[in-house]
């Protein structure tokens, strides 16, 4: 019995009217927790009820205080018929049970109501009290702290980063099951809310175990995701970064009071200077290069067939590789869908038309018995035994032993944060993502569709168990996942998320992230003293001053510097030999140190690291695609999907890269794919933010060529075309402030034969190879990056490249946590949430149709964004989280959350001066730890590679046609599955931090307008309760200090109507559910003594509509982080107590 | 091809003025997105009808879902739905309970019942101000009505304090309450060229010195009524007709004062005894409710009227009202001195307010 939970119910306001005659309400509260239920007594005749009820105490196992939620449910009291519920309120007790997190829970709850949405508030009061259980077996993983922030949160030192944790829970929606046709839809609703907050807790309770299991305390990039798959039940699963963490006791030192929040997420954390061997995570991640290689070719080039084809056939499976690859890479034209399976010759397209990421992926559908096999044991076996032996001997068989140490852990090296501690990202190399077609079996319905589900279960081998089904078709994915990265020469992914789209009984899953070395050194504890933090502190003051982009300045600094670090520059190094290249890259030297060789363009999932030296500012770049699919069933239906998938990802890829040239920019962060189903149609949309890396070589322009120059209109037009994308990338440069340092590249020396310096895009797929050496468009601009246009649809393509409006005045966005260029937030900020769903006409649309209604869809969102947020100007909008969905037939739904935030113009040239001076310092300081990469790095770049290497032996392109210029490189891509782009980290000068929010600091006007004006209104809100609550996508607010974060907020809600047009129509009833939703997050936050939520996330938001029936439907899940903040400026007043905390921001907040 | 959906909600309410404006006016959406697009306001955004549209329709949902919390201010504080900042709230609340003085200008006196409710169409008809927006205007004066009715204590406050209103605002308020309360005449022809300030004036006057809370604030008083004792007591003032002496020096009195000083004075001196018949026969009738409403039309037709075909100028009808009502005191025989000052000060104050074309 380690745990006695006590509630106290005190009163409640602005209930409803439940008695007609007497316009009053008789209300009681029924308290549940677990089976216990008790119930305070009838407030008679009153909407402001003030029970004041006892403390109602519950004793029960920490087990349960981990799954179960407290249900409170206010009820009407009624003499002669049944009590009527007036609502419920859900409290998750989780935050009580860490000692770190909140003590009390006390405030005012929405009381909601499925059907009739918020009905009035409750006040409550929550306390625990917790037994020490040191019993080595318990089930129970209370105090293991969860965050969704995707970096270590503030005010924690990361001691430990052990790696990826992961769990899943199935069980049968109740919206399926049989007693649903007799209930009523708001009992149907609880019954799911109760439900999936029981899993949510059980889930995170599982978590929690393996994380103590491995020795950590908490969970970081917490990410947790409902799959509903209808009939076939409901998944719950998560993942997550177990890491170590120390509470930071020396929030108020002064230096980290000058430390401005809106910098890098992870200024704050202490890192350990000395490499520590055996860190968990960084073994794993050394670990399994040849089994990597072996996965790639085994499993990787799987094509997208559904298991039922290839069932139980591993062998051909295997040995299938070559043809199915080829037929990829064969369908880039419309009529790829029809390609049969092992058509075609291999075309070389792939190669040229990507410089940095190889567009082949693997949609896996195999049965997951064959799929265990594949991906588990006899890969190693298999994979690599025809190249294993062109290892060096004492190398493969330490990497031997150490992949067999990562198996036996039985560890993915995956990590969910998106930025880092100080020097834990050594090496990016580039995006990985796997997506695999499952066909969602029936098996809890053997009534239904009884036939197929016997067959399924024959071929899956399926026991009826089907978390594991799950978890074996989430481990097929990220062993591919894993591969992919071994093939770029990385042991780690960071940045990895994971999502599925679900139509019907054809699920999507999809998982990505952005292959990496990391320091091993950063995972183990090593306190650092505060000489050492400023050193940091300095470091990265000189490189922002690089970011600048002030030319020779900057430069010179670097190199003068380059034996000692590489500021900024050395993360884009590529990570893999340069000889055996995973897939072909145009490398150059780096542009700042002059040492080491950058590739052109760089993909990645994660956020920009701060101390990265970025020219001008960046901004949101989307690709958008819509196809057109038959209408199909089950097996068919999967198949179609899967052969759609490569087209989508690689026109996603190629409008990509065409946005990213067309501004100038060389490198994509917080990439994001995410890949929608319906009926009769695939949505795919691509989120990155566009940055110019002053490492990498500067972008060409983009040539156009025209197909048919015997025609003089045509000519015209084509020229016409190619001034008007000059004009725009003119234009864009100055808008984005992108003037890099003119360089000459010649002194350099690129050793790199010139043909290979250009990339080309090719539309067409079958000639494209003659021409590569005769369509030297290029002359003397060597990146000229060639846009063939060949049919309607390249200029279409084109067109709609030139389209895309650009930001109004004053406005930035990106997707990522901050805004290269933008150091001097304001603390003005604004998130929101925005959903539009669009109806097409069912008049047959073609592809183009579709993408210009999806593409017009988005960036009408956007300009309303835009239009609504003028008066924050100027401002940015930060962390973009577009979702879209394919609800019905012909519905798109689209949804953005974000956070736009204000920032001062005007100082930004002066935070870049200032930290010039002191990159001196850093420099010295940094001595030290640079002596330890050289060794690490080389051996890691030796290695690698040559896996890969063998890799392609079994390939029908050789690796040394990959090298050479203007020649068939697709046959190798083709074969990676996954598309790749590549980065190259260098550990220390991560460290370099978030100095160009430093100086701003001293400047930043802490209040905002608001508050100054609200001197009238202090007459009559003196009295207001409620608590100002900031919510933010981000894992910080500017301007102010994160000083304790008060657990994890995860909630589920459902809303359904029945009276749609009384409450608006569709809109009306949205607008509210999601007010709602706000509003009791909001409510949640301030009830554990916050003021703010830090990482938000609206992770689901399902609509259904049935309009002819009045009725709708909506499910919302929210996460995010409770905190407690203070401003900046008070802080360095007076240091706060803690407990004095709140109140103080309290009052604060009031300003925006 | 049609948008089905389209919704925008920040954490912090966003609250454009102008929209909310739009919106109590009464505009439509479709006219609301016109107005927009012709206001020069918005030309530098470039934002398209479309876009408008769209931010049009979000504003106006949210002014809808605000309503029913406008509707108690006080509610609006500590609701939980939609987070906004204090001032945003009281600006909030303050221009929907802004109301149009030509609208107001019709209902005052008047009723505030269904009856009423239904002539809205023709109010509106007549003042070009929205039927929708009429409605709003109408809706909130019932409801203040309502709330403040029964109230004890300083009308105004009591206002401010439940509605949450400014002071200028709660003071029309009070105005309109104590107009509909005490259902005087402002109907009428002759009363027609009298503003809705010119009433609100009027009112103040009247709320301030002549109810039951103007003359002892300690008690639990009630503001929306006249005090029943003191109209009674007008009744006294007769005397200063009554009684011939009284009124002829009265008049010698006052001529003496204004000799030279007032151009009208020949029509003054003619006139006297009728000005000065009619004030007092107005004191001492309003212990009848039906002259209590005739109040403003007598003041009009017995004074204002005679003085204004006598074409006295304002500076004439000042210094006049003044000494008439200074010069009483030295009447040896007249000792309703406090009496007097209480009627003529308010008289006083409302015939100068009341006296222009």
């Amino acid at each position: 019995m380690p745990g006695k939970l006590k509630a106290k119910i005190v009163a409640g306001r602005h209930l409803p009217v439940m008695d007609r005659a007497s316009d009053l309400t008789d209300a009681f509260v029924e308290v549940k927790f677990g089976n216990t239920t008790f119930k305070t007594d009838v407030y008679p005749k009153s909407l402001n009820p003030q029970w004041n009820s006892e403390w109602f105490k519950f004793e029960v196992d920490d087990e349960d205080l981990q799954d179960e939620p407290l249900q409170i449910t206010v009820l009407d009291h009624d003499t002669y018929s049944a009590n009527d519920a007036i609502g419920k309120v859900y409290i998750d007790i989780d935050p009580l049970l860490s000692s770190e997190a909140a003590t009390v829970i006390s405030g005012w709850f929405p009381i909601y109501d499925t059907i009739h949405g918020i009905r009035g508030e409750i006040n409550v009061l929550v306390k625990v009290e917790l037994f020490n259980d040191l019993n080595r077996f318990r089930q129970s993983s209370c105090g293991v702290k969860f965050f969704c922030t995707t970096s270590i949160p503030r005010c924690y030192r990361a001691v430990m980063v052990h790696g990826f944790v992961e769990e899943l829970v199935v069980n049968e929606d109740p919206e399926y099951q049989w007693i649903d046709r007799i209930r009523t839809p708001r009992a149907s609703n609880e019954a799911r809310q109760r439900l999936i907050s029981l899993m949510s807790g059980e889930l995170q309770r599982k978590i929690g175990l393996k994380v103590l299991e491995m020795g950590g305390n908490a969970v970081v990039g917490y990410l947790q995701c409902f799959d509903l798959e209808g009939e076939s039940g409901l998944v719950v699963r998560a993942i997550g970064t177990a890491c170590t963490l120390d509470k930071l006791s020396n929030t108020y030192t002064p230096a980290t009071a000058i430390n401005p929040c809106n910098s890098s997420p992870s200024k704050d954390i202490k890192d350990s200077p000395q490499a520590v061997p055996s860190a968990l995570g960084c073994r794993s991640t050394h670990s399994s290069p040849v089994h990597s290689a072996s996965s790639r070719l085994s499993q990787g080039f799987s094509v997208s067939v559904p298991t039922l084809l290839f069932a139980g056939m591993k062998h051909r499976h295997r040995s299938s590789d070559g043809p199915r690859a080829r037929q990829c890479r064969a369908g880039f034209g419309e009529e790829a869908p029809g390609v049969p399976l092992s058509s075609g010759p291999p075309t070389p397209l792939r190669a040229q038309t990507f410089s940095s990421f190889s567009p082949s992926k693997s949609y896996s559908r195999q049965s997951s018995s064959s799929d265990t096999e594949l991906s588990l044991t006899p890969k190693t076996g298999m994979g690599s035994g025809g190249s294993a032996g062109k290892e060096a001997g004492p190398l493969k068989a330490l990497l031997r032993q150490q992949t067999q140490t990562a198996l036996e852990q039985r560890e993915f090296p995956f990590f969910t944060l998106t930025s880092f501690p100080p020097g834990f990202l050594l090496h990016v190399g580039g995006v990985v993502s796997a997506r695999s077609v499952k066909l969602l079996d029936r098996i809890h319905n053997p009534a239904l569709g009884n036939t197929r589900s016997y067959k399924l279960l024959d071929w899956n081998s399926f026991t009826a168990d089907e978390p594991e089904t799950r978890d074996a078709w989430w481990e097929e994915i990220r062993q591919e996942i894993k591969s992919h990265a071994k093939a770029l020469g990385c042991h780690a992914v960071v940045g990895y998320s994971e999502s599925t789209s679900i139509c019907e009984e054809v699920c999507i899953l999809s998982a990505s992230g952005t292959a990496a070395i990391l320091s091993s050194r950063f995972m183990q504890d090593s306190a650092l003293d505060t000489e050492h933090r400023l050193s940091r502190q300095q470091a990265s003051v000189f490189t922002s001053g690089a970011e600048k982009g002030e030319g020779d300045m900057g430069s010179t600094a670097s190199l003068g510097f380059e034996d000692l670090m590489s500021p900024g520059c050395a993360f884009c190094h590529i990570p893999y030999d340069e000889l055996n290249m995973p897939f072909p890259a145009q490398l150059t030297y780096c542009h700042c140190c002059r040492r080491y060789k950058v590739p052109d363009v760089l993909f990645t999932t994660i956020d920009l690291p701060t101390e990265a030296n970025v020219t001008g500012k960046g901004c949101l770049i989307q690709a958008r695609l819509c196809r057109t699919k038959k209408k199909a069933q089950g097996e068919g239906n999967a198949t179609a999907i899967s052969n759609l998938l490569p087209f989508l990802e690689y026109e996603l890829h190629t409008q990509l890269m065409n946005k990213l040239k067309l501004r100038s920019m060389n490198a994509l962060f917080g990439l994001r794919i995410q890949i929608s189903v319906g009926e009769n149609m695939l949505l795919g949309l691509a989120s990155a933010t566009g940055v110019y890396l002053t490492a990498l070589p500067s972008p060409g322009g983009i040539q156009i060529a025209g197909k048919t120059p015997s025609d003089i209109t045509y000519e015209q037009h084509i020229s016409n075309m190619q001034k008007k994308i000059n004009d725009t990338i003119a234009k864009n440069k100055e808008l984005y402030e992108i003037n890099p340092p003119d360089l000459v590249e010649e002194v350099i020396g690129s050793p790199i034969p010139e043909p290979r310096q250009r990339s080309r895009l090719f539309r067409s797929h079958s000639e494209s190879s003659d021409e590569v050496s005769e369509l030297d468009l290029s002359h003397g601009k060597k990146d000229a990056f060639v846009l063939e246009i060949d049919d309607t649809d390249a200029v279409e393509d084109i067109h709609s490249l030139l389209t895309d409006a650009p930001t109004p005045p004053g406005f930035y966005s990106c997707n990522t946590e901050i805004m290269p260029g933008i150091y001097n937030w304001t603390s003005a900020l604004q998130m929101f949430t925005s959903v539009r769903v669009f109806r097409l006409s069912n008049v047959n649309l073609t592809n183009q149709g579709l993408n210009k209604v999806f593409n017009d869809l988005c960036e009408n969102l956007l300009k309303s964004l835009y239009f609504k947020l003028r008066s924050m100007v100027p401002c940015c909008l930060c962390h973009v989280n577009f979702t879209v969905a394919v609800p019905e037939d012909e519905l798109i739904q689209v949804a953005v959350t974000a956070v736009a935030m204000s920032f001062d113009k005007d100082q930004t040239q002066e935070n870049g001066r200032q930290s010039i001076d002191k990159n001196l310092m850093k420099a010295i300081t940094e001595n030290e730890d640079q002596l330890q990469f050289p060794l690490e790095l080389s051996a890691e770049s030796s290695s690698n590679p040559l896996n890969s290497a063998k890799g392609l032996s079994e390939v029908s392109g050789p690796l040394p046609s990959a090298r050479a210029p203007s020649v068939d490189y697709s046959s190798f891509t083709d074969r990676c599955s996954s598309w790749i782009e590549q980065l190259r980290l260098k550990a220390h000068t991560i460290r370099c931090g978030s100095i160009k929010t430093m100086s701003s600091l001293e400047k930043a006007s802490p209040l905002p307008e608001g508050r100054s004006r609200s001197l009238r209104s202090n007459r009559s809100y003196a009295g207001s309760s409620v608590t100002v609550v900031k919510m933010t996508p981000l894992s910080f607010i500017p301007g102010t200090k994160i000083i304790k974060y008060l657990g994890i907020i995860n909630m589920f809600f459902i809303r359904e109507t029945t009276s749609l047009r009384e409450e608006g129509g569709v809109s009306g009833f949205l607008h509210s559910f999601i007010a709602e939703v706000f509003a009791m997050v909001r409510a949640h936050v301030a009830a554990l003594g916050g003021n703010a939520v830090v990482s938000y996330n609206m992770k689901e938001c399902v609509f259904m509509e049935n309009p002819n029936k009045n009725q709708a439907q909506c499910l919302i899940n929210v996460s995010g982080d409770a905190v407690i903040f203070v401003r900046e400026s008070e802080l360095e007043a007076t240091p706060p107590q803690p407990h004095s905390a709140s109140a103080q921001t309290s009052s604060s907040g009031e300003g925006t | 091809m049609s948008m089905e959906l389209d919704v925008f909600v920040g954490n912090t309410t966003i609250i454009d003025e102008e929209v909310y404006q739009l919106w109590l006016d009464g505009h439509s959406v479709s006219d609301a997105v016109r107005m927009r697009l012709e206001s020069d306001a918005l030309s530098e955004c470039e934002a398209s009808g479309e876009v408008l549209h769209s931010d049009t329709m979000d504003q106006y949902r949210t002014f809808q879902m605000c309503e029913r919390l406008l509707h108690c201010p006080s509610k609006l504080a500590n609701q939980l739905l939609f987070q906004i900042p204090a001032h945003r709230q009281a600006m909030l609340i303050e221009r929907y309970y802004e109301f149009d003085h030509t609208f107001a200008r019709e209902v005052l006196g008047k009723k505030l019942s269904k009856g009423t409710k239904k002539d809205l169409d023709d109010i509106s008809l007549k003042t070009g101000v929205a039927l929708k927006s009429c409605r709003r205007q109408f809706d909130n004066f019932k409801r203040v009505f309502k709330v403040v009715e029964e109230l004890k204590g300083p009308l105004v406050e009591n206002v401010q304090h439940h509605f949450l209103l400014s002071d200028s605002l709660a003071r029309d308020y009070a105005a309109v309450v104590f107009f509909a309360n005490s259902r005087f005449e402002t109907g009428k022809r002759k009363l027609q060229y009298l503003s809705f300030q010119d009433f609100a004036f009027c009112a103040g006057q009247l709320i301030s010195y002549w109810t039951v809370g103007a003359v002892d604030n300690m008690m639990e008083d009630m503001d929306v009524d006249l005090e029943k004792e003191f109209l009674h007591d007008l009744k006294d003032l007769k005397v200063l007709v009554n009684d011939k002496d009284m009124l002829d020096q009265h008049k010698s009195l006052v001529c003496y004062q204004l000799k030279g000083k007032i151009k009208a004075f020949s029509e003054m001196e003619a006139n006297f005894k009728n000005l000065s018949r009619a004030l007092i026969n107005i004191a001492s009738k309003l212990t009848n409710t039906k002259d209590v409403r005739d109040l403003f039309i007598d003041l009009v037709e017995k004074f204002i009227e005679p003085c204004r075909s006598d074409k006295w100028t304002v500076g004439d009808l000042t210094l006049f009202l003044t000494h008439y009502t200074s010069t009483a005191h030295t009447l040896e025989m007249f000792r309703f001195q406090i009496l007097w000052e209480r009627y003529m000060g308010v008289i006083k104050s409302c015939i100068l307010k009341m006296y222009h074309d």
